[in-house]
């Protein structure tokens, strides 16, 4: 099954402006007949073009809310983020209640499930001989990111599944435990980017795995705060407590493992920057835990959420100082580190690369310094493509002449 | 196949921060050659040991790599110093970096010895006063 497109071109809305392409982490879009087209073998659904875009034209995309109601047995999985979107929330259980009023019959927070994952991972880095620096798996983004560029680092990425799909995998025990039929049960989760959409997708909807379909945060946000706004007072059905909503922002994962030699960052560059560095041997024995994620300020930072990430990551903080509830562990969910450890690793891509044949693809980069050395080399992005390097590779790949109108006046 | 691909890189001596552009710059025609990351981590931290010796140093020098099927010669280059002894200069924790240069992370004396670590041949050649040509040979995996 093709993967799932997360990210998609509005043409009528794209200008063909060069903003994206710079943004773009992986040269993954190139202006093409004055249309910011996305080359999906390269796209790892961060979705800072959204970000980037004054004119609306990249749109993420989504699973419809009116999935859910195709199934009889409805749960619904909240990221930690979800929490940080609303104006005076003193109560995390509003978000819970809310959602019960908008159809679904369960609300599993992924917050909850975050505790559970941060207690394996404790136990996994005592235990076993895992690559040090351990890299997070937790941003989708950044795992596809190191499997795209980054193939050195990828025997340090901590072997576990991220929080919403550990979330659905124990809705679902706990629902079938309590005789609810299997093929009843609809698990969805509401995402804060088009990363996550992407990920459980390619990994869960298409394979009929845990997850029926992964909604938005900003397409649900306003009947939900219309369902919130009618609630009196809430039943206190949270368990998720401060380290687990913590997650959704600034190295909750990191604060929670408790470790003092830790790195973390959010953001685009930043995470590229510390990518190079820790492919280049320099935090080898430098650091035992390194948390990235593609957002700013983390997932409160997703392009699906609503709020500004810092004003959202201030309100979690105040919420956490509410949730007192000491972080869950496995032991009390009868759970081991089978749970939550990959059944098989995930495959490098080899999509950077100019061929599969080594030969091959050295005669295509040797073609492809001769190009740069007539291109000017100032990135301009004329040409449609974000680097002149990219271009010279592009005319290797796909033929066709060089197409630069800066070629004459700068000389090298 | 006797052709290669020439990459030449001037690396700049009063910068730190730059340094490890020319490894950078390899480690992506290396990928998208194909090479094992294993082979390309080797590349990248022998040279970018090099090049971080050429800016505390030398002042700089000029980094040549040619890049064939089945492995890569690097060529680093300076005009500095030179290096007296080199045997002694191999060591492991041997370093003459300044104390300032200590104080930003560099100068354990490990650079060389790192380079013959991660390389499959090192060569050294160095006059005092005049400057060194360090080269390096990496065989990639396969």
């Amino acid at each position: 099954m093709a993967p799932l497109k997360t990210v998609v071109l509005d043409a009528e809305k794209c200008i063909g402006c060069i903003t994206c392409m710079r943004r773009c982490p992986t040269e993954a879009i190139r202006i093409e007949n004055g249309k910011a087209k996305i080359l999906y073998d390269k796209c790892i659904n961060c979705g800072e073009c959204v970000r980037s875009c004054k004119g609306g034209a990249k749109r993420p995309v989504y699973d419809s809310f009116d999935l859910v109601e195709s199934y009889p047995y409805k749960i619904a999985l909240p990221s930690p983020s979800l929490f940080g979107q609303f104006n005076n929330l003193d109560d995390p259980n509003y978000v819970i209640e809310g959602l019960l009023a908008l159809g679904f019959d369960e609300v599993f927070e992924v917050g909850l499930a975050a505790e559970l994952v941060t207690d394996c991972t404790k136990k996994l880095m005592e235990g076993r001989a895992l690559n040090r620096p351990v890299i997070s798996t937790a941003c989708p983004a950044v795992v596809e990111l190191i499997l795209l560029k980054f193939h050195e680092l990828a025997d340090h990425l901590l072997p576990v599944y991220a929080p919403a799909k550990i979330a659905a995998k124990l809705a679902k025990k706990q629902a079938v435990e309590r005789g609810i039929p299997a093929d009843d049960i609809g698990i969805f989760f509401i995402s804060p980017c088009p990363a996550k959409v992407y990920s459980l997708h390619r990994e869960e909807v298409s394979n009929e795995k845990y997850i029926s379909g992964v909604l938005s945060q900003s397409d649900i946000y306003f009947r939900l705060v219309e369902k919130m706004n009618k609630i009196r007072t809430p039943r206190k059905l949270g368990k998720c407590g401060y380290s687990g909503i913590g997650w959704g922002s600034s190295g909750g994962e990191s604060n929670s493992l408790g470790l003092g030699n830790y790195i973390h960052c959010s953001g685009v560059r930043n995470v590229l920057g510390l990518l190079k560095e820790l492919s280049d041997g320099k935090l080898d024995g430098g650091a035992d835990f390194v948390e990235m994620n593609m957002c700013p300020g983390w997932c409160v930072g997703g392009v699906l959420n609503v709020e500004n990430p810092f004003i959202a990551r201030n309100r979690m903080r105040q919420l956490a100082d509410k949730m007192r509830i000491p972080p869950a562990t496995m032991q009390s969910y009868g759970l081991d580190e089978n749970f939550f450890i990959w059944d098989k690793i995930p495959e490098p891509s080899t999509s950077f690369q100019l061929d599969k044949n080594r030969f091959v693809a050295m005669q295509k980069l040797m073609l492809v310094e001769e190009y740069l050395k007539k291109l000017p080399g100032i990135d301009c992005g004329a040409c449609g493509a974000p680097t002149c390097r990219c271009h010279a590779e592009d005319v290797v790949m796909n033929g066709g002449p060089l197409d630069c109108v800066k070629m004459d006046e700068v000389k090298k | 196949m006797n052709e290669c691909i020439r990459l030449e890189y001037d690396v700049d001596g009063e910068n730190f921060a730059s340094a490890g552009h020319a490894s950078e710059s390899v480690k992506r025609t290396l990928k998208q050659m194909g090479v094992s990351s294993l082979s390309v981590r080797r590349v990248a931290i022998a040279m970018y040991e090099g090049e971080i010796n050429m800016v505390i140093h030398a002042h700089g020098g000029r980094a040549v790599a040619e890049i064939y099927p089945d492995h890569i010669d690097i060529r680093l280059e300076d005009h500095g110093p030179g290096i007296a002894d080199i045997s002694l200069a191999m060591q492991a924790g041997y370093s003459t970096a300044t104390e300032n240069i200590r104080s930003l992370g560099f100068g354990a004396g490990m650079g060389l010895p790192n380079m013959k670590k991660y390389s499959d041949d090192m060569q050294i050649e160095s006059t005092v006063g005049e400057g060194t040509t360090v080269k390096l040979r990496v065989d990639f995996e396969e």
